[in-house]
């Protein structure tokens, strides 16, 4: 019985983090109506900065996690300024070629991390990574539920930032009706630059988080983009709420998937699922509730 | 009259080739521009002109690869039987892939084509006692020779370059590229779209499979990592496409061309640096020729044409 | 029977009631209109009888057959054709190849097609443009191109979703002369549009609706004096 209890708390933790990835995946998506495969590359990268920032200068990696954000949101910002954007320019007979171009992007940031730290395996290993505290008979790790911990303060922050600020409501008008936007005088490329960025910036911070439970390889980009995709397409697009549901319910999918079918098969289930979703729930897990 | 002789020029060059080029080295670069000249134009069937870009040809690829594999592997039949039953699975297989994915559109057909594409791999990888797993299935050659290699995979891409040709002339073009154009508008003139689709799918499917086939024969080893890729093998059929002309007969062929020479170079002279290399490549491509070398010099010519005439020719069935 | 007829139907999105229990029919040749304010659910009759969206309840019948569970491109294969209001061109072909798709609904042979086409070009005065691509048209253009498009599914009836929204005075005119020459031709025509001179030029008899019910049908001049009517357009002051 606690086996189940442990798999599903520790799943839950986990969930939260892969959520903060998601929501920098689900803004993007939602305001730019594009989908960004390069997503986890920006993970990757993230993660890489902050662990930088602890071998070479010996920086917290919950301290790094914020020089690696602001890194990223710059990364992210010239990204789309100076490559995704260009698209919106350019006549194409397959609007498709956008996804593309996000494949092109998570290659070069993959093989320049790949060129500078090779293939290698990295970990981090501060003080506590290993510790664990007992809640009765049941062990839980006290990097996942810091990680955990600072993920829900984050997504709530995001919350807040969207709901009561003017960017934020930019940024949320936008998403809704980028010409309407464009009507009541928004700065369209402004707001989407940013976005992009605050994305690009979550994924950094929900790499760093994730950085004691992962070893840290150039292609591990590809998972992060999957799990950001499932989680994304589970909770509905463009929506913070739906990317937390959907995280956790990943994260805990997995875990117990884990613990309870072969490996092999765990990664099929979640793309069968995905394909499920995605041509029967349109709307998410969330179109279910409201029915 | 032109077209015609430029078209035997083309065929006759395309048989002496090898001739020219005896190297195996040089054979074994013509052969692989051909197997991907020949994916690249049966993916421009779907995804070029009837608009729905699949990232999961690898899929089709797979089968037709496995079930030459298999045949030899199980059944202790030749793989060459594998160029009949190979492209004959992965059409059947299109069928039902079709039809559930055809119900979504854009960037969601993309990405249910992605999940599907690497779902067959998995697969592949963990049905161990059928496909031998992630250790792949060698089979001895019988023909170690490049040059029939190479007449064989000519044949497959004039195979592929005349499907295509046929069925873009006739009105299957027309509902094709309307259905890529706008499919509400297409639906509202009568066109069956899911059914087009489809029509576009099932040759599409069989020229992959029979690739797909072709290339376990020819290169006698294959693993679901491999013939499943999605990088390897879903992604590069669409930058061949979009390198060489979306929704061009020739596009791809000369993408295929194009690519496989540049990537050898960058191999050869950068090492590590390779694939950073294609990266940028492909990041530069899609930036810039949004429409691929073909497309956009085609667009090019059309606006030299008609500074000159004043008028410009009728444009549906381009290069 | 009636040659078309639109029974009670009833179309809600959501808690949203768009259209509630309208009906109307009409015979072979005819023209109707079909007025009322933005938004009353004019546009959405159209999706509704060439099955973009489902109905909610009703019936629709065309020459005694019931089609509204049909597929969209099998009613357009029927006889029912339509313009759309956000016209919907197929950009990257040609004039001559929009209208050659729909051309090959009742031919296979691209000659036959290519040959019809350029009739119906004729007809709507393109000719000159067959060759341009649809995205570089005038607004004007590309509102003829919608009803070549249409015409070359070869309909008995024809849907117009505000062919001469956006049009200047001179080319209404041509819009309205287009409209008599179809409908000349014998083919029954509903017609919904802003500009009550395309109306009041073309129509037998008109649906006044308004917040998805109608106000009135019958003659143009009792419509268009019915106080209601006048009230939804207007306001109350005016009534």
């Amino acid at each position: 019985m606690h086996l189940l209890g442990q798999t599903l708390i520790s799943g839950f933790l986990l969930g939260g983090m892969y959520a903060l990835i998601a929501i920098g995946m689900t803004l993007i998506m939602g305001v730019m109506k594009i989908v960004n495969l390069a997503h986890g590359a920006l993970v990757m990268v993230g993660m890489y900065v902050t662990y930088i920032c602890f071998v070479l200068w010996h920086i917290n990696p919950y301290a790094g996690m914020f020089i690696s954000m602001l890194l990223l949101f710059v990364l992210g910002s010239l990204i789309q300024r100076y490559m995704i954007n260009r698209l919106v320019e350019v006549d194409s007979i397959l609007p498709e070629n956008q996804v593309l171009l996000t494949v092109g992007i998570s290659l070069v940031l993959t093989e320049v991390i790949r060129f500078i730290f090779k293939s290698d395996y990295l970990s981090v290993s501060t003080g506590f990574s290993g510790k664990t505290v007992f809640l009765g008979k049941m062990s839980v790790s006290v990097p996942m539920t810091i990680g955990f911990v600072i993920a829900m303060v984050f997504t709530y922050l995001l919350h807040l930032f969207l709901n009561r600020t003017d960017l934020g409501m930019t940024i949320r008008a936008t998403a809704q009706d980028r010409d309407a936007a464009v009507y009541m005088g928004v700065n369209v490329s402004r707001v989407t630059m940013i976005t992009f960025g605050l994305g690009s910036a979550f994924a950094a911070a929900g790499g760093s988080l994730l950085l004691p439970m992962f070893y840290l390889w150039p292609d591990i980009g590809h998972l992060f983009t999957a799990k950001a995709f499932i989680i994304t397409i589970l909770g509905g697009m463009g929506s913070t709420a739906g990317a937390l549901l959907g995280g956790l319910t990943l994260g805990i999918a997995e875990s117990l998937g884990a613990t309870y079918i072969s490996m092999g098969y765990k990664d099929v289930v979640g793309l069968v699922v995905f394909l499920l979703v995605l041509l029967f729930m349109p709307g998410g897990i969330k179109s279910l509730v409201k029915r | 009259m032109k077209k015609v002789l430029i078209n035997i020029t083309v065929a006759i060059v395309a048989i002496l080739l090898p001739l020219v080029f005896r190297a195996p080295y040089h054979q074994h670069i013509l052969i692989t521009i051909l197997i991907w000249a020949a994916l690249g134009t049966a993916w421009n069937l779907l995804g070029g002109y009837a608009g729905q870009v699949s990232f999961g040809h690898a899929a089709f690829f797979g089968l037709g690869a496995y079930t030459a594999g298999i045949l030899a592997l199980h059944y202790n039949i030749s793989p060459w039987w594998g160029l009949l039953l190979g492209p004959l699975v992965s059409t059947l297989i299109s069928i039902p892939v079709g039809l559930i994915c055809f119900r979504l559109r854009g960037p969601y057909f993309a990405l249910a084509m992605l999940a599907l594409g690497e779902i067959f791999r998995l697969v592949f990888i963990n049905w161990v006692t059928f496909t031998n797993g992630a250790k792949g299935i060698m089979i001895i050659p019988k023909i170690t020779m490049k040059l029939p290699y190479y007449y064989m995979a000519l044949g497959l891409f004039f195979l592929s370059l005349t499907i295509t040709g046929l069925l873009i002339k006739s009105r299957f073009g027309y509902y094709f590229i309307s259905i890529r154009e706008d499919q509400d508008a297409a639906e509202s003139l009568g066109i069956p779209t899911t059914r087009y689709k489809l029509f576009a799918f099932l040759p599409s499917a069989f020229i992959t499979g029979l690739t797909g086939a072709f290339y376990m024969n020819y290169i006698a080893f294959i693993d679901p990592n491999v013939v499943f890729s999605l990088a390897n093998v879903s992604v590069m059929i669409i930058l061949v496409v979009m390198l060489g002309g979306v929704a061009t007969l020739w596009g791809p062929a000369v993408g295929a061309a194009i690519y496989i020479l540049l990537s050898e170079v960058f191999r050869t002279r950068m090492g590590a640096a390779s694939v950073l290399a294609f990266g940028i490549l492909v990041c530069l491509v899609i930036m810039f020729l949004p429409n691929g070398i073909v497309g956009e010099l085609d667009g090019l010519r059309k606006m030299a044409l008609r500074k000159m005439n004043g008028g410009e020719k009728s444009g549906l069935l381009r290069g | 029977m009636a040659f078309f007829e639109v029974r009670r139907i009833v179309k809600n999105f959501g808690g949203l009631c768009a259209v509630h229990e309208i009906s109307f029919s009409l015979e072979k040749g005819q023209v109707i209109g079909l007025i009322g304010p933005n938004g009353s659910g004019k546009t959405t009759i159209f999706n509704l009888i060439n099955n973009f969206f489902p109905l909610t309840a009703g019936e629709i019948y065309f020459k005694g057959k019931r089609i509204d569970s049909l597929p969209t491109h099998k009613i357009c294969a029927l006889g029912i054709a339509r313009t759309f209001q956000v016209v919907k061109p197929l950009k990257r072909m040609s004039v001559l190849d929009n209208v050659m798709a729909g051309a090959f609904l009742h031919t296979g042979s691209t000659s036959q097609a290519r040959a019809r086409a350029l009739e119906i070009l004729e007809f709507c005065n393109l000719i000159n443009k067959r060759d341009l691509d649809a995205k570089k048209l005038t607004i004007a253009d590309r509102k003829r191109l919608e009803i070549a498009r249409a015409l070359s599914t070869d309909p008995e009836l024809l849907l117009l979703d505000e062919t001469a929204a956006g049009l200047n005075p001179k080319e209404t005119e041509e819009a309205i002369e287009v409209i008599k020459k179809i409908s000349r031709s014998g083919i029954a025509i509903i017609i919904v549009e802003h500009k009550m001179k395309v109306i009041m030029g073309t129509s037998e008899k008109i649906v006044a609706i308004n917040f998805g019910r109608e106000i009135t049908q019958g003659e143009p001049r009792e419509v268009i004096n019915h106080p209601e009517v006048i009230k939804a357009y207007l306001g109350d002051h005016y009534a």
